[in-house]
């Protein structure tokens, strides 16, 4: 079956009057909107053009050094963009850089172990790539909640390191939640496919001409992969980034002194 | 002598709030006053290692306290927090979860337990957020003494309350005292409080030595 589908650069045009509807939505309800929906529009342009070329030349050499290289500057990319959502926990970076790189290492590592893909750049590339893009939303959301939770909830941790409790029992309540709010939204929109959304990869295969069925399949395991991926993820970055929040000695730091 | 405070400053973020502090807190019931802003409540973190002076010398029984585990001196000397701040559950769960932080602790005995707080074995399986703030402070007393303190510290336990919670409080800890002989320091900003509830007084000044009557 060829699956494989010719798109003009005149087609991606045309679709920018939907990007045009979305500026006068905005200029109606002066939602000050246009600039950024101008620099998503841009930059989503000059990015997937310039990554379709790198991504073209790596499925041309299919050398898994290639595959590699590209995912660790994925990790690294995803890292800094989830530091930013992550403001309120101290030296979050290395946890974040620990956990996507896990999280990519082992899921990519077992989908091509249980033999669900082939070993070849055409199958990891992709699947790198959702599976850190996914990775990178979970952790920044837990980091960004458990941020949250140690400045709304430090007389809560205290209140019970205070009493003699160490510093991981302390705060098991804020990171547990920390976790939930990363991956619950994956939890959720995997329990709701089909019915109120179709996922991205389906969407793809079915416009490409693919078996429904065939497509149904693939999107499953993707999901289901995303959903190792994202717990991965999520866990390893509160659990190791709540520790940044205490000393040695089980006191909370004094943040603003920082 | 319970603590000794030799030269102690402390900062709170890079506001210095204690300088150079030298006082010594007795075995049974102190109070520390001073005014808001005098360092009052850092001093009482600095007793438990909730926070570490940034120079000077604390003793606890002689000893210094970074020589203690630094958990097992927060069992020794629990603090409660000027607000109260329970786990979601019953008081009971409260209790039982202060009483499980370490290995070593018996069961408590909820009932007991309650009863030193000043509150009936009712309070037991009520829901904690349900709870006044003034009942609260006393299941929050409750749940410190499941830790089997030798000393409690005791950070303004009256400076939410109303009149007849703040009467309950006062109560309760009198009574503590009197049935179990536990020391206590408590720091307020109340001198008539200081005297009901404590036998010595040590007074912070913003940055100055104590004065102790």
């Amino acid at each position: 079956m060829d699956t494989s589908i010719q798109i003009s650069l005149g087609e991606v045009a045309a679709s920018l009057a939907l990007v045009g509807l979305a500026v006068a939505v905005s200029r109606w309800r002066h939602a000050d909107l246009e600039r950024d929906i101008g620099i998503a529009v841009v930059r989503s342009f000059l990015q997937l053009t310039a990554i379709g070329y790198v991504i073209q030349l790596i499925f041309d050499q299919n050398n898994l050094l290639f595959v590699f290289a590209l995912i660790s500057v994925m990790v690294v990319f995803g890292a800094f963009t989830a530091r930013s959502r992550a403001k309120g926990v101290p030296g979050a970076l290395l946890p974040l850089l620990l956990a996507l790189g896990l999280s990519g290492t082992v899921t990519l590592g077992l989908v091509v172990a249980l033999g669900i893909f082939e070993p070849e750049a055409r199958y990891l590339v992709p699947v790198g790539g959702m599976v850190i893009g996914n990775a990178m939303t979970a952790s920044a959301i837990a980091l960004n909640r458990l941020g949250d939770e140690f400045r709304d909830g430090a007389n809560e941790i205290e209140a019970t390191l205070a009493l003699g409790a160490t510093s991981q029992r302390a705060s098991l309540p804020a990171v547990r939640r920390s976790l939930v709010s990363g991956t619950i939204h994956l939890i959720d929109s995997t329990k709701t496919t089909g019915l109120i959304f179709f996922p991205g990869t389906m969407v793809g295969m079915l416009l490409a001409g693919a078996d429904p069925v065939d497509a149904v399949r693939l999107q499953l395991i993707l999901l289901y992969v995303l959903l190792g991926a994202v717990a991965i993820s999520a866990l390893l970055s509160t659990t190791l980034a709540y520790r940044n929040f205490f000393t040695n000695d089980h006191q909370l730091r004094d943040l603003e002194a920082d | 002598m319970l603590f000794e405070l030799s030269a102690v400053s402390a900062e709170r973020g890079t506001k210095p709030v204690l300088g150079a502090l030298d006082a010594t807190i007795e075995e049974g019931a102190t109070a520390i006053v001073g005014p808001s802003g005098s360092g009052k409540s850092t001093l009482l973190r600095l007793l438990n290692r909730l926070a570490d002076p940034s120079a000077g010398e604390i003793r606890y029984r002689d000893r210094p306290i970074r020589d203690y585990d630094v958990l097992a001196l927060r069992r020794k000397v629990a603090l409660v927090p000027q607000l109260p701040a329970l786990i979601a559950g019953t008081v009971a769960d409260n209790i039982r979860f202060a009483a499980e932080l370490d290995a070593g602790t018996p069961p408590p005995d909820i009932e007991h337990l309650l009863d030193l707080a000043g509150l009936d074995s009712s309070y037991a399986e009520r829901d904690s957020a349900q709870l006044s703030v003034g009942e609260k402070q006393r299941a929050m007393l409750a749940r410190a003494l499941a830790v089997e303190p030798e000393v409690l510290l005791l950070d303004e336990p009256t400076s939410a309350l109303d009149e007849n919670s703040t009467n309950a409080v006062e109560e309760a800890l009198a009574g503590l005292r009197r049935r179990t002989g536990l020391s206590i320091v408590v720091v307020t900003h109340d001198p008539a409080q200081a005297e009901r509830l404590a036998e010595r007084t040590i007074t912070v000044r913003p940055l100055w030595t104590p004065a102790s009557r």
